[in-house]
């Protein structure tokens, strides 16, 4: 919750120097922040292969739940289609690379305003943010009416780290590698999906 | 053609990551979340500089909540179906 804050602020600070106009314009203009977001892939890139654990771990997992990060993302993109209806400004394909998101509102955000702009950015960073929030104060109803897995699949990408700690206490530790397991799968398809998605 | 220097650009990290996975590469986290808050930073400028979105931010966070609130949900009711064909097998057994 705190990192979440953290990150948050700093786009707050950006949108009140950016409202101000308190900033040399030329940042904006030398898209800059394209070489930073390859800069912070590569990063990302490296963590996934550095980390042994990355693609061993998951072993010992009950195959059926392999199929949990699937479910999750057919889910909401069926959610996502169903919605796109009541959102009449955008298309579904632009729906479809918000909700490709699942949650990782800071790459996914990044990512669509790099592809498609800063409004369409906006709604990704705003729409998984809430996302986020959603499975952090509605965990413990989705266990009740829709059982231990409804809480991991709504944390989506989140499920290995900001939403964790939630999932573990309403669903129980028996479900920590499902959700450690899901979320590196889910963070995974993150880029891929929102690529896909706003080349369309 | 942007979108596919990226995901290059993250495919060479997997690959060089792997690479050198016999020395933990430890300040990777640290470096990536830098890169996360400098970004936000900038995301943050460029919607406060553009006042078409900053006039419209009502508008896009109700685009946003809707597509939030189907996403979740839409996932939230597939993740109970396989719950559901879960638990029947293990009654099976």
């Amino acid at each position: 919750m705190k990192g979440s804050l953290i990150i948050l602020s700093f786009f707050a600070t950006g949108l009140l120097l950016g409202i101000f106009r308190w900033f040399p314009p030329q940042i904006l203009s030398y898209n800059f922040s394209f070489y930073v977001l390859c800069a912070l892939m590569f990063s990302v890139g490296i963590s996934v292969g550095n980390d042994p654990n990355s693609f061993r771990q998951f072993r010992s997992l009950n195959p059926r739940l392999i199929f949990l990060p699937l479910m999750t993302i057919l889910g909401t993109f069926l959610g996502v289609f169903a919605v796109s209806f009541l959102v009449k400004d955008r298309s579904l394909a632009n729906c479809l690379a918000v909700g490709s998101g699942f949650g990782y509102y800071s790459l996914s955000s990044i990512l669509i305003t790099q592809y498609k702009g800063v409004e369409l950015g906006t709604i990704a960073l705003l729409s998984n943010i809430m996302r986020e929030v959603f499975t952090l104060l509605f965990a413990p109803w989705m266990v009740k009416y829709f059982g231990k897995l409804a809480p991991i699949s709504a944390g989506g990408a989140t499920t290995m780290d900001i939403t964790f700690p939630i999932i573990v206490r309403n669903s129980g530790k028996d479900y920590a590698i499902v959700s450690i397991y899901q979320g590196f799968v889910v963070d995974f398809t993150v880029p891929f999906l929102v690529t896909f998605f706003c080349s369309l | 053609m942007h979108m596919f220097i990226v995901i290059a650009f993250m495919l060479a990290g997997i690959a060089v990551g792997f690479l050198f996975r016999r020395w933990k590469i430890r300040f990777i986290h640290r470096l990536i979340l830098t890169l996360i808050w400098l970004l936000l930073f900038l995301l943050g400028l460029e919607v406060g500089a553009n006042n078409t979105v900053i006039q419209q931010f009502g508008k896009l966070g109700f685009e946003a909540f809707l597509l939030a609130t189907g996403g979740t949900l839409g996932s939230v009711i597939f993740a109970w179906l396989l719950w559901l064909s879960f638990r029947s097998k293990t009654a099976e057994k």
